[in-house]
């Protein structure tokens, strides 16, 4: 093509050794680094809007069944589980924020806590767990089932049980590969990888984090507040 | 492959092909020209497993009676050939091969995004590949491709959770490359490059990778809800305890109506650069045939109903999601306009991918059209699960996209190898692919609209004549197939050299040498000029 003109692709004042040799500049490789986790979180809707969508047919199919089941719920527990992950999101952008100022022994301790408490959630969500255990909640091959509570809706609250294990199972899921990211970053973090200038990996994870915090606040008022009204009266 | 690439004879001056050699380079690589060959060597791999499957049931349907396999094998024939086609052949064909070589070329970058990431999307694709070759391998699977429940979760004997773990993990080799190529368009422009100059294959795939990344995790979680609905009892589509098997039809088909525009658009990009290029003309109506390609991304997530017109939905569903099928056909028919248009007084020129371009025109046309005849509501209910369906959509996806992807393969082969294919026989396999596709498909049209259902291994004799026709097509269709396939590969080594751009086209992608460097460009392109400016360029050539 006669008219491409020619530029020369070296930029002399941007020789960081981040620099990935297909991008043109930090800022480049910046934004798209973002950029794609953005688009990754997109995905991520759509993976658990699918999830959100049938738990939407069924809760208007069976309302009576899912109030019953909400009720059976323990506020609390999602409650705290709810407290624990803001504060690990405040930790989280805190992180950041010391990253992009080269804080870091703030970067550090920052992202320790963040993991205290994503690692405080699972336990929790495990302690959580096992009381439906114990209730004989877990109606997998159809065993392990007993609805003593509401008899008459025992077979519709076993698929909305199913949806339960099945949503925070992947969000758990998701807060797991989030723990297993910001080990990685902290040990990034440990051997000095991050400076004002370079960070996006910090920045990327946090998007991330923030993302999994947020299905979980739509996860606790759709799964355990629901129905409580209805209880309560 | 690393063993003819490598060849000296073909590699005269430093390229991405003589770069580097020996496995581990090809395997390790995160070049995305060498990726894109990766994918090319494994679907194609793909296609002719699941064309075995075609011939065979092509084989059994010479006669009305069901003597060669019995209906048990035939319905896992039918359900291995569609997994393999749609989900291994047809969703990654444009977009993983020529979409991943020549989208950083034709915005003037040197390599995607996201390189690390292009590499895992082929592991993955390789991963997904493999878990649905261990179920054809063990015993095969029974479902239809659309894993319908409550048969698939309940009822079937076959390895349906193996193949749908298959299909689930290669649905992320499709969001990973959607995601590359999205984030690649909007940050990787050279200079120039803008959204307005941006040839209409980059739209095109653009229009494809939105889909891939909004539909495919939908159609993944669905899977993953039907394997563990199978593995451990759980209810959600059992009807028994108030599950509902129809809504995963509606979760199935959100993603699975948006994937057949996966297995268009980017054919629709093909042609976009075939089409002016053996014209010599500017495209006509650039802006429409983008704004089409996104119109249809969004319409194609809003009719995904018409799939259950006979399963039992409301009416006012029905009426919706008929209307919006058919206003689907209004992007697809500006982009045939635009197409015709752009030829108009063009001076055409009948290598073999402008005769793809006019098989794709052709046969996407009525592909387009007897969709519409689906898409009514009353038609609808006397064509479904008949030949008809099969005939319309195999228009669509064999003589619209492989079609395409074929002409793509052979305009950009120049490019890719730095070797020209034999003309003669590109031009006469183009012939046979178009002959023999109209005659194993349009009887089925017949058929379909005189009642012969399908799936089943055993028909009505008076039908007879007809699906002999379809056999004979499919086994010249065959044909088609296979001569490209042996030329391609003689071209390696005995080609013509191609020099940089054989069909003195635009874009910047011919701007470099045939084959590209492994970095495409020395220095930066500045782009100054439209995408397709042949008028500008022809007349510089008179003058
Ligand atoms: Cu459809």
């Amino acid at each position: 093509m006669a008219d491409t003109h020619a530029v020369a692709t070296g930029h002399s004042t941007d020789h960081s050794p981040h620099l990935r040799h297909h991008f043109d500049d930090m800022d480049q490789q910046f934004d798209s680094a973002t950029f794609g986790m953005w688009v990754f979180l997109l995905t991520e809707i759509m993976f658990f809007g699918g999830m959100f969508g049938a738990y939407t047919v069924y809760r208007n199919m069976y309302p009576e069944a899912f109030a019953s089941t909400s009720a059976y719920m323990n506020p609390l527990y999602g409650a705290l589980n709810t407290a624990v992950l803001i504060v690990s999101s405040l930790s989280m952008a805190l992180a950041v924020r010391a990253a992009h100022l080269g804080q870091q022994k703030a970067l550090q301790i920052c992202l320790l806590i963040t993991m205290f408490f994503g690692i405080c959630f699972l336990v929790i969500k495990g302690f959580e767990y096992h009381e439906h255990w114990v209730d004989m909640k877990v109606p997998l091959f159809g065993g392990h089932w007993n609805y003593s509570e509401a008899p008459q809706f025992a077979h519709q609250a076993q698929i909305l049980f199913c949806f339960y294990f099945f949503m925070t199972g992947f969000h758990a899921v998701h807060m797991l590969v989030g723990l297993g990211i910001m080990t990685t970053i902290f040990m990034m973090a440990r051997k000095g990888t991050f400076s004002p200038t370079y960070y996006t990996p910090v920045e990327v994870s946090g998007l991330y984090w923030h993302f999994v915090d947020i299905v979980w606040i739509f996860l606790f008022p759709l799964l355990y507040l629901i129905g409580h009204t209805r209880h309560l009266v | 492959m690393s063993t003819v690439l490598q060849d000296p004879q073909t590699t005269e001056t430093p390229n991405y092909l003589n770069a580097e050699y020996g496995w581990k380079s090809w395997l390790l690589t995160t070049d995305h020209k060498r990726i894109a060959l990766l994918y090319l060597i494994s679907i194609s791999v793909m296609f002719a497993l699941g064309g075995v499957f075609a011939m065979l049931i092509r084989v059994e349907l010479l006669t009305p009676e069901g003597d060669l396999v019995n209906s048990d094998t035939y319905n896992k024939l039918f359900t291995m050939h569609g997994v393999v086609m749609v989900f291994f052949f047809l969703v990654p064909s444009i977009p993983a091969t020529l979409g991943n070589f020549l989208i950083p070329m034709m915005i003037g970058a040197k390599d995607l995004a996201f390189p690390r990431i292009n590499l895992l999307s082929w592991y993955i694709y390789v991963a997904g590949a493999l878990f649905a070759i261990a179920a054809i391998v063990m015993g095969g699977v029974d479902t239809g491709w659309t894993f319908y429940t409550p048969f698939s979760s309940t009822y079937s004997n076959t390895f349906v959770i193996t193949a749908a773990v298959g299909v689930f993990i290669s649905g992320f080799s499709s969001i990973t490359t959607g995601l590359n190529f999205i984030v690649t368009i909007h940050k990787m422009r050279a200079p120039g490059m803008t959204w307005g100059r941006l040839p209409l294959f980059v739209w095109a795939n653009y229009a494809t990778s939105l889909i891939q990344v909004l539909g495919t995790p939908v159609v993944a979680i669905t899977l993953a809800l039907l394997a563990l609905e199978r593995g451990f009892h759980i209810g959600i589509f059992d009807p028994a305890i108030g599950g509902d098997p129809i809504l995963f039809q509606h979760m199935f088909w959100f993603y699975s109506h948006p994937a057949v525009y996966i297995m268009i658009l980017p054919g629709m990009g093909v042609i976009s650069e075939v089409v002016p290029c053996f014209s010599r003309k500017g495209i006509f109506g650039y802006s429409f045939i983008a704004a089409s390609s996104l119109g249809i991304a969004i319409v194609g997530f809003l009719v995904w109903g018409h799939h259950l017109f006979v399963t039992g939905m409301s009416m006012y569903a029905g009426l919706y999601f008929s209307l919006l099928s058919m206003l689907v056909a209004v992007p697809s028919a500006i982009k045939v306009f635009n197409w015709t248009a752009t030829m108009y007084r063009g001076s055409i020129s009948y290598a073999t991918p402008m005769l793809y371009a006019f098989g794709f025109i052709g046969l996407f046309t009525i592909g387009g059209l007897t969709g519409l005849f689906l898409a009514t509501l009353g038609v609808d209910v006397h064509l479904t699960d008949t030949y008809f369906v099969i005939a319309h959509f195999h228009y669509v996806m064999v003589g619209g996209m492989v079609v395409a992807y074929l002409g793509g393969l052979h305009f950009w082969w120049p490019k890719i190898t730095g070797r020209m294919y034999p003309e003669g026989w590109g031009k006469f396999s183009a012939l046979l692919v178009f002959v023999g596709f109209n005659v194993t498909f349009f009887p089925q049209f017949i058929t379909g609209y005189l009642g012969q259902p399908r799936r089943y291994h055993a028909y009505a004799p008076e039908f007879q004549v007809l699906n002999v026709m379809s056999t004979a097509g499919a086994s010249i269709l065959a044909l088609g197939y296979i001569i490209p396939l042996i030329y391609f590969i003689w071209s390696l080594r005995y080609g013509k050299p191609a020099g940089n751009n054989p069909w003195g086209a635009t874009g910047l992608e011919w701007t470099t040498q045939s084959p590209p460097t492994t970095f495409n460009f020395d220095v930066t392109p500045i782009v100054t000029e439209e995408a397709y400016a042949y008028a500008k360029h022809e007349e510089a050539h008179v003058g």
